[in-house]
C-alpha cells in the first residue's frame, strides 16, 4: 500500500566528483566528509525534513558502498518511514537488459516506477553536492502559486564569475525565457543551483519524450544526451511551457573541486558567512560516530577553529575544521586545513593549507602543504591535499598543490 | 557480539536518588547528565547491549519524566527491537505506595520477568558508572552454577566520605563470606558494583519469598541474610569505575575524565558508549580562545578560556571569560568576562557578563537547573 505524498524528492548522488581526484577514490561525492561532523549529501536529506519533504529516492552508481552504508535505513535524518522515507535506488537489470544512468534525467526517467507509487503532483530534483540550508516547500509554493510547469532555483552570482554557471535569462515576472549552459558573455547572473521543482505530469512526458529521441539519435549515430539541464529544460523552453526561477537568498556553495571545498569548509570559520549550523530549528543532521567528547590537553593551542567529538588534541590548531576522532599530538601543527575522521596528525608535523582524508596517518616531522607567503610564485601554490588511508612517512614533504592517493 | 536471548536485563534507574538530592530534584538518577555527553544510565544500558542483552527492562520509581525522554523507543542503543527490546517499568506496588528496596520493584514487575524467555537476570544500577563486559561474568556463573554472581572491584573506600557503599568479604573459593554497608573503616576493600547476575528460577523463589515476609531489602535480607544457605559468589571486575553518592563525587566524578587513562578504560573503542543523539555541530573555538585539559561535548562555542573543565553539548562561553575547574551541563550560558571555578552549572543556567563565581575544590558550588545570575 502507497498513500499520495504531493512532493516526492529525487537526490542525484551518483556523480563521481572526478575533480575531488584521491577524495573521491572509494566514495561517491555526497559521501565526502564536510564541515567536522557531515557528508555532502546531509545537506539535501536534511533540508528535505525540514521542508516537510518524507519521501526521497537516492540515484547511486559511482562507488556506492560508502554513500549506501551512510544512508542506511535514514533514520539519522528522520526517513525511516512506513510510507515513504528514503530510498537508495541503482541502477539494476531488466528483461531488455541492464544499463548505467545515462545521464541525469535518464536516471531519473529510469525510476518512474519509484514516483508513480506515491502518486504525486511534484517531484524535487536536487544534487547531493551543494552545501546550503534551503525550505523546498516556500519553492514549492512558489510553483503552484505560478501555475508553473518547471521552477529552478537560481542564485545572484558576481558577473565575473557568471560563465561558469547555467545562466537562466528570466522576464520582470521571474518567468524563464532562456538558459545558457557556462555562456562566454552571460547575458544574466541569476545561476541555477541545480534544483528543480516539476509538476510531475510534465516532467513524465518530457522524460519519456528525452528518452525515446535520445535512443532514436543514438541508432542513427547522432550526438545525443540525457541530461536536465541540457535536454529537458531545453525542450521545455523550446515547447513554451512555463518555466520559473526561484531566486534563492543565503549561502549556497558548489563543492566540485578540491579548492571549493577546501573554501567551504574555511567558510564556517568566518563570522561574514550566513551558513549557521547551530540554529535549533533548522538543524543538519548526520549519522552519529558515537564518540565520546574531545579532549583538549595541557600543550594544546586551539583558536578559530571547529572541532568535533571523539578527537584529541595536544598540538597547535588554528584556522582550521577537524572531524570525529582526529588525533592532533602535543608538537603538531595545523593550520589553515581539513582533516578528516579517524587521522592522525604526530608530534612536530606540520600540515598547513592542506586538506587531509580520513583514517590517515601524518608521522612525526613530515610537511603537508604550505602557506601561500612562503611560495615565490603565486602559481606554485595551491592546496595540498592528502587521501583517504594514506601514510605520509616521518620527514616526507608533500607540496602545495599536490595530491598524494597513495602512502610515501 | 551477537545477540543473546539467554539473558534479560534489569536498570534500576532510581537507586539511591536522595544521595544526590541537588541533581535529582528534577530527575532521578538515571536521567543525571554525565561526561559531557552522557546521562548515568547510558553506562549499564551499552553495558548490556555490547555484551549481546537485547531485552531490557528500565524499573523507574520518581522523577522519570527527563529518563523517558531520554530513552525513547530505545533507539539509540538499538534497543528499538520486536524480539526483547527496551520495557519502561513505570513505579507500582503491591503494598501501596511505591515500592520499597529491589525484592519489592521486583515482586512488582515479575509479570514482565516472568514473560521473557531468559534464564539469567543481570540486574545493574546507574550510580555506578564503568564499562563491562558481562559475557565472562554469565561463562562464570554457570561453570560455578551459582545462585547469585555479584561484581565487585578493588577500591579504596572511605567512611568519612563515602555513602551507600557495600563492602564485600570472599573466602578462598570466591565465595561471599561477608556483607557490610557503610562499614566504619577506612582502606581498600570489595566494592560491590551494585550489579549482578541472578538465575532466573532462583530469582522468582527469593521474590516471592520476600514477598510473603514482607522483605523489601535485597541486600539485607538475601546478601546479608541468606549469604550461607544461597551459593553466592564474587567476580571482580578490573576496569575503571566510580561510584557516585553525593554532589562533591559527582563533581570529582566528571573531571576524573580528563585523566586519559581513566577516560579511555571508560570510553573504549570496542564497546563505545551509546547515548541519545542530539545533533549538535561541532564545538565552535573562537579568535582568541584558550584551552587547557577539557573534555568539551559537541555544539560548545567557545570565545573565552576554559581549563580543567568538562562542557556539556550545547555550552557558551564568552569573551575575555575564564572558566575553571567547572562541571557546565548543557545548554549553560557564561557571558562576556567572567570569572568561575569550581562551579557545576546545571542544565540551561544562565551566567551574565563580568560575574564571578567561586566554588571549592572540596565543595563545589551547585547552580540549579536553568538557573539565571
Amino acid at each position: 500500500m502507497y498513500t499520495k505524498k504531493r512532493v516526492v524528492a529525487m537526490l542525484l548522488a551518483g556523480g563521481q566528483g572526478s575533480r575531488l581526484y584521491a577524495l573521491t577514490k572509494n566514495v561517491a561525492k555526497p559521501a565526502v566528509p564536510y564541515g567536522g561532523k557531515y557528508r555532502l549529501i546531509d545537506f539535501p536529506l536534511s533540508n528535505c525534513t525540514n521542508s516537510g519533504i518524507d519521501t526521497v529516492g537516492v540515484l547511486t552508481q559511482y562507488q556506492p558502498l560508502v554513500l549506501n552504508e551512510y544512508i542506511g535505513n535514514g533514520q539519522p535524518w528522520d526517513l525511516d518511514k512506513m510510507n515513504g522515507g528514503v530510498h537508495v535506488l541503482p541502477p539494476y537489470e531488466t528483461q531488455a537488459g541492464a544499463s548505467w544512468y545515462e545521464g541525469t534525467a535518464n536516471a531519473i526517467y529510469q525510476n518512474m516506477r519509484f514516483i508513480e507509487r506515491y502518486d504525486p503532483e511534484y517531484v524535487v530534483v536536487l544534487g547531493g553536492d551543494h552545501i546550503y540550508k534551503m525550505d523546498y516547500s516556500k519553492m514549492v509554493d512558489f510553483h503552484v502559486a505560478n501555475d508553473a510547469d518547471c521552477t529552478i532555483s537560481v542564485i545572484d552570482v558576481p558577473k565575473a564569475e557568471a560563465s561558469r554557471f547555467g545562466i537562466m535569462i528570466c522576464d520582470d515576472k521571474n518567468q524563464v525565457t532562456d538558459f545558457v549552459e557556462k555562456p562566454k558573455e552571460p547575458k544574466s547572473t541569476l545561476a541555477s543551483m541545480g534544483i528543480y521543482v516539476f509538476t510531475w505530469e510534465k516532467l513524465r512526458k518530457y522524460l519519456i519524450e528525452n528518452e525515446n529521441d535520445a535512443n532514436a539519435k543514438r541508432e542513427k549515430g547522432e550526438p545525443w544526451s540525457k541530461d536536465f539541464g541540457k535536454d529537458i529544460i531545453t525542450s521545455m523552453l523550446r515547447d513554451k511551457q512555463r518555466l520559473f526561477a526561484y531566486e534563492f537568498e543565503g549561502y549556497w556553495k558548489d563543492v566540485g573541486t578540491l579548492d571549493s571545498l577546501w573554501e567551504a569548509n574555511m567558510d564556517l570559520l568566518s563570522p561574514s558567512v550566513p551558513l549557521d549550523l547551530y540554529d535549533p530549528s533548522w538543524k543538519i543532521y548526520s549519522r552519529n560516530s558515537n564518540m565520546p567528547p574531545q579532549y583538549v590537553g595541557d600543550n594544546a593551542n586551539i583558536e578559530n577553529s571547529m572541532i568535533s567529538e571523539g578527537s584529541t588534541i595536544d598540538g597547535t590548531v588554528d584556522f582550521s575544521i577537524l572531524f570525529s576522532g582526529v588525533t592532533i599530538e602535543a608538537g603538531a601543527t595545523v593550520n589553515y586545513s581539513i582533516i578528516m575522521p579517524g587521522t592522525v596528525i604526530k608530534s612536530g608535523a606540520v600540515v598547513e593549507y592542506a586538506i587531509v582524508g580520513s583514517d590517515s596517518v601524518i608521522e612525526p616531522r613530515a610537511r603537508v602543504g604550505s602557506s601561500p607567503e612562503n611560495i615565490e610564485n603565486r602559481d606554485d601554490w595551491g592546496i595540498a591535499v592528502v587521501g583517504h588511508n594514506v601514510t605520509v612517512s616521518a620527514e616526507k614533504v608533500v607540496a602545495p598543490k599536490q595530491i598524494i592517493g597513495e602512502n610515501i | 557480539m551477537s545477540v543473546n536471548y539467554n539473558v534479560l536485563g534489569l536498570v534500576f534507574a532510581s537507586m539511591h536518588d536522595a544521595y544526590v538530592s541537588e541533581l535529582t530534584k528534577q530527575r532521578t538518577m538515571g536521567s543525571i547528565p554525565f561526561g559531557g555527553r552522557y546521562r548515568l544510565i547510558d553506562f549499564p544500558l551499552s553495558n548490556f547491549v555490547h555484551s549481546g542483552v537485547s531485552e531490557v527492562g528500565v524499573i523507574t520509581k520518581s522523577n522519570y519524566g527527563s529518563l523517558l525522554d531520554h530513552l525513547g523507543s530505545g533507539r539509540d542503543w538499538d534497543l528499538a527491537r520486536k524480539k526483547g527490546g527496551l520495557h519502561l517499568l513505570p513505579p507500582y506496588s503491591q503494598t501501596g505506595g511505591i515500592y520499597k528496596g529491589r525484592l519489592d520493584a521486583l515482586n512488582n514487575i515479575w509479570g514482565f520477568v516472568e514473560h521473557s524467555n531468559a534464564k539469567y537476570v543481570i540486574m545493574s544500577n546507574c550510580d555506578v558508572v564503568t564499562t563491562i563486559n558481562f559475557n565472562p561474568v554469565l561463562k562464570q556463573h554457570m561453570e560455578n552454577e551459582a545462585d547469585i554472581t555479584l561484581v565487585y572491584s578493588r577500591g579504596v573506600y572511605d567512611y568519612e566520605k563515602n555513602k551507600c557503599t557495600t563492602v564485600l568479604e570472599f573466602d578462598g573459593d570466591n565465595r561471599l563470606k561477608d556483607v557490610l554497608v557503610d562499614p566504619q573503616f577506612s582502606g581498600e576493600c570489595n566494592i560491590w558494583l551494585e550489579m549482578c547476575i541472578i538465575t532466573k528460577d532462583f530469582l522468582k523463589k527469593i521474590v516471592s519469598d520476600a514477598a510473603s515476609r514482607n522483605q523489601f531489602s535485597f541486600t539485607r535480607e538475601i546478601l546479608q541474610g541468606r549469604r550461607d544457605d544461597f551459593k553466592i559468589m564474587g567476580y571482580k571486575h578490573d576496569g575503571f569505575f566510580t561510584k557516585i553518592d553525593s554532589i562533591q563525587d559527582y563533581y570529582l566524578a566528571n573531571r576524573m575524565l580528563l585523566d586519559p587513562e581513566k577516560k579511555n578504560a571508560l570510553f573504549r573503542k570496542d564497546m563505545p558508549v551509546l547515548t541519545k543523539i542530539g545533533d549538535n555541530g561541532p564545538v565552535k573555538y573562537g579568535l582568541e580562545s584558550s584551552i587547557k585539559d577539557s573534555l568539551i561535548a559537541d555544539g560548545c562555542i567557545i570565545e573565552g578560556t576554559v581549563i580543567n573543565s568538562i562542557l556539556f553539548r550545547g555550552v557558551k562561553v564568552g569573551k575575555d571569560s575564564v572558566v575553571k575547574d567547572c562541571v557546565l551541563l548543557q545548554g549553560t550560558k557564561v557571558g562576556e568576562n567572567c570569572s568561575i571555578s569550581s562551579v557545576i552549572a546545571d542544565k540551561n543556567v544562565e551566567i551574565s557578563n563580568e560575574k564571578v563565581l567561586t566554588g571549592s575544590e572540596t565543595y563545589p558550588l551547585y547552580i540549579g537547573k536553568g538557573g539565571k545570575i
